[in-house]
């Protein structure tokens, strides 16, 4: 299974829908530096929306490729974190201090837009 | 007591498994949306330590039910090497295999009661259990 990584403007948009094993969490940090690098974009968001459960590997995977994408110059937001996500990330002990987030899609690229001074 | 319903973890999409069927039982239950991530989440974590440590093992889920009140309990047992320190593997950020170490004192803030029996060699289980409020 791949999650799959959109082009729209100068952008990469990921909107994960399925459950995420992790397999899929690794091969997408895989593809989305790979995208990244071919593109040569400066912004991605990464919509939770419909992710229902973020455990300790998936949130790990989730910060690392933040931190991997920004080492190679792109700003990356995650958005749509459920509030019942939010709350067990909390209970988990994991803060992901240092990514940015936004509430929903719009946002997300607003603020992408507001960080790259675009 | 209800019927328990049991996974078995072998392969790492059985962590998916687990999690689903431990969401859906808290669902039949009566917890609301956010116990049922926290369960599921919980659940993740269990199966995960399971694939990750011991190749195999199962987990067990049950609804229960005392005088007044009804809750799940969920069992995580393997037959793998054991942990030796349970106090280093309770800490947060201690982690042997480059996790974030939230793993099982996560689960323990996420459920409302949790025991962790474990034995060298002989295998690891975890007993937890979330009430219903």
């Amino acid at each position: 299974m791949r999650i799959p990584i959109l082009k729209l403007y100068n952008y990469l948009l990921i909107s994960i829908q399925t459950e995420i094993d992790d397999q899929t969490a690794i091969q997408f940090q895989e593809d989305l530096l790979d995208k990244i690098h071919k593109s040569g974009t400066s912004g991605v968001v990464i919509d939770l929306t419909s992710v229902e459960i973020i455990d300790s590997f998936i949130a790990k995977v989730l910060g690392d490729v933040v931190t991997m994408s920004d080492l190679m110059g792109a700003k990356v937001v995650l958005t749509g974190i459920q509030p019942a996500v939010a709350m067990t990330l909390v209970d988990l002990g994991i803060h992901l201090t240092g990514v940015a987030t936004a509430l929903d899609l719009e946002q997300g690229l607003i603020k992408l837009h507001q960080e790259l001074g675009e | 007591m209800g019927t328990q319903s049991c996974i078995n973890i072998q392969k790492e999409w059985d962590i998916v498994g687990a999690r689903q069927l431990g969401r859906d039982i808290a669902k039949k239950i009566g917890f609301g949306t956010v116990d049922q991530a926290r369960i599921a989440t919980a659940v993740s974590e269990l199966a995960r330590n399971i694939y990750l440590y011991a190749d195999s093992g199962k987990v067990c889920f049950e609804a229960i039910e005392t005088i007044d009140k009804k809750g799940i309990s969920m069992i995580a047992i393997d037959s793998g090497p054991g942990i030796s320190d349970i106090s280093l593997v309770m800490q947060d950020g201690y982690s042997t295999s480059r996790g974030l170490g939230a793993g099982l004192p996560g689960v323990k803030r996420l459920m409302d009661e949790f025991d962790l029996i474990s034995e060298k060699e002989q295998g690891t289980e975890v007993k937890t259990i979330k009430w219903l409020r």
